[in-house]
Order: structure tokens, then C-alpha cells, then sequence
């Protein structure tokens, strides 16, 4: 059923490898977004400056441009800086690598956002009690803090999911063979543009409702002992 | 530095490209949205559906899909669109860049719309009933006018998205600043320099974009402001 003149498997190859980078990139942005949030909250106005610049300027800027940024941009730079120290030193950057990164590092803004909103929504008295029961600062953020977080971020995080799922796409410009790719290469072989393109859509559109089902189990376990109104 | 410089019409042409096709986009997709919001929140599913499907279609796929889509999977249907005269318009790069942005912004604009028209206070339209209003004249007068403002902030979030998304016309050969980065940056090998500034002039382009917005949300709320002053 699913043979597309042959090229059914190169999709569904396409589509596990969108779904790894996709993991994995959403893995980093989490890590990213965590501790941009404990940056924006922190003390040091240094610190929060920084953060605040990484989300401003990558909010700011599209994503494809960020991506060929990375690509082709850090390459060259670091090629021009070691030229400049006297120690020339030439690297290419794998295409998984760099898309993964990419991708991780700019919704990590997007969810150092949603962190920043999730944090703000625990009540302070319940961080004040934890400390005033003894526990120390890590404790209280791994007990307390986290948990409750959770339930007001997942959301949040759902919809930086789905807005990522869909940028890697852009990888397949950094001839990445994901899904796009490889819906590319298919409909260059056979003339069939439409064919390979919409089924490449219809399986996007598989991976957003399997999503939405994810996360809606995800907030109904995050919201136990919650009561409803 | 000196290659910024040099090529600086080439990039003021291209921002000029880049705001052209966005506004564009923007205003025939907003045009499309309200009333698509308004099917979308009748109460009859034989009206309400298909506008979903198309919501849910376009808000479900990546941009990059639609666009190959559009502007590649034309091809498929060349004799087809030729036997209708509209062969011409599916061959421009650039008819296709606008079509594909309109459509997939009016999906997300119809969305955020159909969030405010839900988001309409019971108690204003029963007022407006009362006071013998009904169909067009409810809408035209009370419930468009507020739901605008309720879905005023997220839409300024979507023009935001549909600015930057509208990078990825560059793949399909439109010289917008991506584009004309592209190419002087293959040509010249100075990567990060030429892709950086692009970077800055989406950032420019992208804040000057949000404080038109906020402007005129202070604007769509002025009755807001009067009672506090």
C-alpha cells in the first residue's frame, strides 16, 4: 500500500530520522530553556542580560538563516580565527550535527519563554515553606519547583514541539536526507512532485496528531491532584 | 566589510522583496481569515468542517512542504493548468512564494480569530440583542471589533512568524534578503559576515514590525487607557 513506485521506504526512512532530530533537538531546547530560566531569574544582572540577548536576537531572526548560519558560517569562522592564531584548522560540520544543534539552540529560546511563565505561576509561599522545612536550593527546585512547573509548562512545551517538528524541514537545505529530503530526491526521479510532496505533508500531519494525543495524556498526568472546577 | 558594502543595494532591494511579499501575504490572508473564522465557529458542520480541514492541513504541515507543493507539484499538472491559462502564474517563483505564505497564514490567522470570536463576553452579544441587533449587523458592530482585540497580541506573534517564515521563498530561487545572501555569500565565500548581516536586518525588520503592532494595539484599546487617565 504503501510503495510510492519504490520510493516508500525512503520516506518512512525520511520520517524516522525526522522524528530522531526532532527528539533530540526538543531535548536540548528543554535543557537550554531550563537553565535560560534560572539565567533570567538570576541575580547577577550580567548573567540575565546574556540570556536575554539570546532570546531577543534568536527570536528575532528566521530559522533558515540561522541554520546556513551555522552550516556554512562556523566553518569558515573558525577556519579565519585559527588562520588569524597561526594554526590553520579546517572543519566541516555533519549535516545531523549541525541541524540538530541548530534547531535545539533556537527553540531553547522559545522554551527559556515558557520555563520563564511556568516559573512565575508557582506560588512563592511554597518555595519559602520548602526552604523553611530545610531543604537546600537544588531539592527544592528538584521536589517543588519542578513538578509544579511542569503542569503550567507542558503547553507551552507542546507548542514549541510542534513549531519544531516542523522547522526540521529546514535541514533538508543542509541535504540532510529527513523526510523533505528525501521527498525531494523521490520526486526528482520520478517526475511525480505532487505525489511525493503531499505524501511527504500527509505524514507530518500524522506526526502533529500523534502529538496532540502525546501531550494531551502528558497534561492530564501532569495535572493529577489537581482539582477541577 | 567592504563586500557588506559593496552589495548594499543588492540587500535594500532584497528587504524591499522581503517586506513586499510579506505585507502582501498578510493582507489577503487577513482578509481571507475573518470571514473563514466566522464558518469556522458556525454551529452547522457542513460549513464549519471544511474550513477546520483546511486549518488543520495548512497549521499541521511544515511551510517548506506547502511551498514545494505549490510551486514543484504544479508541474504535475502542467496541461491541465496550461488548458486553463493559468500555467504562467504556477511558473513564477514568486506567485507561488505569495500564494503558499497567504494560505498558510490565513490557516493560523483563522485560528487566532476563532480564539477571539470565542473569547467575546456572553453578556455584550445578549446585549446587542437586546438591543435588536442580529447576523452581519452583530458581527459587523460587536463581536469582529472585540474579538480583534482579544486576538490582536497573538496575531502580531503570527505576522512575526510569517515575516520570517517568508526566508524559505529563497529555495525556490525569490531573491529576498536570504536569497541575496545566498548568493553572495557562495560567490564570495564570506559566509558569516554576509549571513550575520542578514541576520541583523531580519532582527531590524522583525522589531520595527512589533512596535508598529504594539502601536496600534494601544490604538484598538485607547477606551482602556481613558479610564485609568
Amino acid at each position: 500500500m504503501f510503495d510510492l513506485e519504490g520510493y516508500g521506504p525512503l520516506l518512512l526512512y525520511g520520517a524516522k530520522l525526522t522524528v530522531y532530530v526532532g527528539v533530540l533537538s526538543m531535548a536540548i531546547a528543554i535543557v537550554l530553556g531550563l537553565i535560560g530560566m534560572l539565567g533570567k531569574i538570576s541575580a547577577s544582572p550580567v548573567v540575565r542580560f546574556l540570556v536575554n540577548t539570546y532570546t531577543t536576537v534568536i527570536r528575532g531572526v528566521p530559522e533558515l538563516v540561522l541554520i546556513l548560519l551555522v552550516y556554512y558560517g562556523a566553518p569558515t569562522l573558525i577556519q579565519d580565527i585559527s588562520l588569524l592564531l597561526g594554526h590553520p584548522v579546517y572543519i566541516s560540520l555533519n549535516p545531523f550535527v549541525s541541524g540538530v544543534l541548530t534547531i535545539g539552540f533556537i527553540y531553547g529560546a522559545f522554551s527559556t519563554e515558557v520555563f520563564r511563565g511556568a516559573y512565575l505561576a508557582v506560588p512563592k509561599g511554597q518555595v519559602e515553606a520548602a526552604r523553611a522545612c530545610g531543604m537546600s536550593t537544588a531539592l527544592t527546585f528538584r521536589r517543588i519547583l519542578l513538578p509544579q512547573m511542569m503542569r503550567f509548562a507542558i503547553p507551552g512545551l507542546g507548542n514549541v514541539w510542534m513549531v519544531l517538528i516542523k522547522a526540521t524541514a529546514l535541514i533538508s537545505v543542509i541535504q540532510l536526507p529527513e523526510l523533505m529530503r528525501s521527498a525531494d530526491i523521490a520526486s526528482r526521479n520520478t517526475k511525480k512532485p505532487f505525489t511525493f510532496f503531499l505524501a511527504a505533508s500527509l505524514i507530518y500531519l500524522g506526526i502533529t496528531i500523534i502529538s496532540n494525543i502525546l501531550q494531551q495524556w502528558a497534561e492530564k498526568r501532569a495535572g493529577r491532584g489537581i482539582r477541577k472546577a | 566589510m567592504e563586500i557588506i558594502i559593496d552589495n548594499l543595494p543588492r540587500f535594500l532591494n532584497a528587504v524591499w522583496v522581503t517586506i513586499q511579499i510579506t505585507a502582501i501575504s498578510v493582507l489577503i490572508g487577513f482578509c481571507m481569515a475573518i470571514p473563514l473564522s466566522v464558518v469556522r465557529v458556525c454551529a452547522r458542520w457542513i460549513f464549519s468542517w471544511p474550513v477546520y480541514l483546511f486549518t488543520f492541513y495548512f497549521r499541521g504541515t511544515p511551510l517548506l512542504v506547502q511551498i514545494f507543493l505549490i510551486y514543484y507539484g504544479s508541474g504535475q499538472f502542467q496541461e491541465q493548468l496550461y488548458a486553463i491559462g493559468l500555467w504562467n502564474l504556477f511558473q513564477s517563483p514568486w506567485f507561488c512564494a505569495v500564494l503558499s505564505l497567504t494560505l498558510n497564514t490565513a490557516a493560523y490567522s483563522t485560528e487566532i480569530f476563532r480564539g477571539g470570536i470565542q473569547g467575546v463576553p456572553a453578556g455584550e452579544i445578549e446585549a446587542a440583542r437586546a438591543c435588536g441587533m442580529s447576523g452581519t449587523l452583530l458581527y459587523r458592530r460587536i463581536i469582529i471589533p472585540r474579538a480583534l482585540r482579544i486576538a490582536w497580541p497573538s496575531y502580531t506573534n503570527e505576522v512575526i512568524f510569517l515575516l520570517q517564515a517568508s526566508s524559505l521563498v529563497s529555495i525556490i530561487t525569490v531573491m529576498d534578503i536570504t536569497g541575496v545572501a545566498g548568493e553572495i555569500a557562495t560567490r564570495s565565500f564570506a559566509f558569516y559576515e554576509i549571513y550575520l548581516f542578514a541576520a541583523a536586518l531580519y532582527i531590524v525588520i522583525v522589531y520595527g514590525v512589533l512596535w508598529v503592532f504594539r502601536r496600534i494595539e494601544n490604538r484598538l484599546n485607547a477606551f482602556l487607557h481613558a479610564q485609568n487617565a
